[in-house]
């Protein structure tokens, strides 16, 4: 029988975050095909409504290492567990979310392991006893699938929203608590303090993501395109054009030197569609362009296309949506 | 103060990229090569902090003879040495294989107090070096940093503003310290002809596995634990449906569909 399947659960300082558990839907699925079981890790100080929540969720197991030195987010101190833990139980396979925080613990674990790992996985399946990962390459116009012969476990972080979050359910998990002794003077790091952003934006976890290029023309654009976004409930992004023009933040930059996401809803407005940008988003469930060249290689990436201004567009379906919406 | 910067030449993502799908490797033959953009942005950091604290710097790249080209450029702006980590048992490296290269090149340029990489290279686009390279080397693991604060090679200690999500972490860490950096941290500043024509005279190291002391097994495709075992080209997104007819008609049509989804909450 293989060894168990692990999912690593993400938090600030304790607290859930809606999207904490979102792996442990695939990873319920690896589970079964191995006819092993679902586990999860927890790595910090206060978590125990995290491990015990994880139950409802899927995770048969909770395994969890507590101590203050784990109060702040430090990648160092979390890989050190993080290593602490897989080497103990080498499970076939650790998913992690390919979050900053998700990627920092992931990779120096892996190292502290002596292996590699695969990253922004957007597809995972066995193949012939063993986890094969999936991962775009060169802006998504390539798939290349990679398998860690040599690792035990496989570690991938997976691209947040390449799988549905599981339901919530009823059941409970065996929490496991791991001591793992680690000195505050051992850590190099240290938090001074967390500045949360007023722009702060999280395009990585938004559902809905109203994204503006070089073809609105200036930064009362983006004004606009806000404004669209607030009533959906949404984020809004960006190209790099846009952002080069200081129209709007790099934190808002989609695109291969930017964020990658896969929001459900992606609205492109005056964005020509190159391949750079392409690669941060191309994944979305649902691609809206609007632009006014009719030829604009945008239009081949979406689902629906409107040829036109967005000056005119946007307005128009703000009006649309309020009407609709009863907002 | 030591500085060292880590720079990857990778394919200019503006040429068509091709892929040699039976060795699951790039096919690198006719394209352009450039300093893979993020590492512009580390390079220059590693020279403001050269300038305002004093220091030296080492670029090191691994990779095969073509790379020197990016230490070129680098020596063009200024870098006191650089290293070219080549050795046909580099090739097919996977990232944990690349960083364990990278640090026994830190360790053979001895006394490195902060190291420079760039958030992730556009080949790879793992992202992952920069805090394997900290994981290996046991230095302290500064990654996502959009500003340095300071740094006291006395004390050694650093200050950084590391960008996550929904705002920014301040974190301090002790001496020597792996810093991946951002877009936006910085200006890059291009090479001035002089220092071109200086550069090209200069000769570029070359350290093999063994002048690293890098164990073969360890390295390379036959070392690399990630295995490409599929590349396929993924089924193109299909025609999406342009929405015609009067404003609006679609304005109509297009808040219908996108209500139909059950997203909008
Ligand atoms: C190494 C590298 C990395 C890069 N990384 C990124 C990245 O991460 N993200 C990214 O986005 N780009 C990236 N780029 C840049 C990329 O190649 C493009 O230059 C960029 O995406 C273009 O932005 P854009 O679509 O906003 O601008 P443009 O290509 O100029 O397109 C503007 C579009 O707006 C349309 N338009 C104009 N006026 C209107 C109007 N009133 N109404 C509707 N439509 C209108 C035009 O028809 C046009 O299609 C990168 C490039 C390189 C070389
Ligand atoms: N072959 C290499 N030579 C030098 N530096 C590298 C190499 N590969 C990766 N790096 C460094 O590690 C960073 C992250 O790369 P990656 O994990 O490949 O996305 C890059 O921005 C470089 O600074």
């Amino acid at each position: 029988m293989a060894n168990d399947v692990w999912v690593y659960i993400e938090h600030k300082e304790g607290a859930i975050s809606p999207m904490s558990f979102e792996l442990l839907g695939i990873g319920k699925e690896l589970a079964a095909g191995f006819g092993s079981n679902l586990c999860a890790f927890v790595i910090g100080a206060g978590v125990d409504d995290l491990a015990k929540e994880a139950g409802a969720y899927g995770a048969a197991k909770v395994y969890a290492v507590e101590g203050d030195v784990f109060k702040d987010f430090r990648g160092e101190a979390y890989a050190k567990a993080a290593a602490f833990l897989l080497d103990k139980y080498k499970p076939e396979v650790a998913l992690f979310r390919a979050t900053t925080m998700g990627t920092d613990v992931a990779a120096a674990a892996a190292a502290q392991l002596g292996f590699g790992l695969c990253t922004d996985t957007i597809g995972l399946a066995i193949d012939g006893g063993k986890v094969k990962m999936a991962r775009a390459a060169f802006g998504g116009n390539f798939s290349v699938s990679v398998v860690n012969e040599k690792a035990a476990p496989q570690i991938a972080t997976v691209r947040p929203k390449a799988y549905a979050m599981p339901e919530k359910g009823a059941g409970t998990a065996e929490v496991v608590k791991e001591s793992f002794a680690l000195a505050d003077a051992d850590v190099a790091t240290k938090v001074v303090e967390f500045l949360a952003s007023a722009s702060a934006v999280n395009l990585v976890e938004a559902d809905i993501i109203v994204s503006g290029g070089r073809g609105l023309g200036n930064e009362a654009g983006f004004a606009m395109l806000q404004q669209l976004a607030d009533m959906l409930g949404g984020a809004v992004g960006a190209s790099r054009a846009a952002v080069d023009s200081e129209w709007i933040p790099y934190e808002h930059q989609v695109g291969q030197t930017g964020k990658t996401v896969k929001p459900k809803i992606y609205i492109a407005c005056g964005i020509s569609g190159a391949i750079q940008h392409l690669a941060g988003m191309r994944t979305s469930d649902c691609i809206v362009a609007i632009n006014k060249d009719p030829d604009a290689p945008i239009f081949k990436a979406a689902t629906f296309g409107i040829v036109g201004d967005y000056k005119e567009v946007v307005p128009k379906m703000i009006e649309k949506f309020k009407g609709k919406l009863g907002r | 103060m030591k500085i060292a910067v880590c720079l990857k030449q990778v394919p200019d993502t503006e040429a068509e990229v091709k892929w040699d799908i039976p060795k699951g490797t790039l096919s690198r033959d006719g394209m352009d090569s450039i300093t893979n953009p993020f590492d512009e942005f580390a390079l220059e950091e590693a020279l403001l902090t050269k300038e305002n604290y004093d220091g030296e710097i080492i670029a090191i790249s691994m990779g095969p003879e073509g790379a020197k080209d990016v230490l070129r450029n680098a020596l063009a702006l200024t870098v006191d040495e650089t290293a070219l980590c080549c050795d046909d048992a580099f090739a097919g490296s996977d990232t944990y294989a690349t960083a364990y290269v990278l640090a026994s090149a830190i360790k053979k340029a001895g006394d490195v107090d902060v190291v420079f990489c760039g958030k992730q290279s556009t080949d790879g686009n793992t992202g992952v070096v920069g805090a394997e390279l900290a994981a290996i080397l046991g230095f302290s693991q500064l990654t996502q940093v959009g500003k340095v604060r300071s740094i006291d090679a006395g004390a050694k200690k650093i200050v950084v503003e590391r960008a996550v999500e929904g705002g920014i972490e301040v974190v301090e860490a002790k001496l020597p310290a792996v810093v991946s950096v951002i877009k936006g941290i910085n200006e890059p500043r291009l090479p001035n002809l002089m220092g071109i024509r200086k550069a090209s005279k200069i000769d570029i190291p070359q350290w093999s596995a063994g002048d690293l002391g890098v164990d073969t097994g360890k390295v390379g495709a036959a070392g690399a634990s990630t295995k490409v075992v599929e590349i396929a080209v993924p089924p193109p997104r299909g025609a999406g449906e342009i929405l015609k007819g009067e404003l609006e008609e679609v304005a109509n049509m297009i808040t219908d569909k996108l209500i139909d989804l059950k997203v909008i909450k």
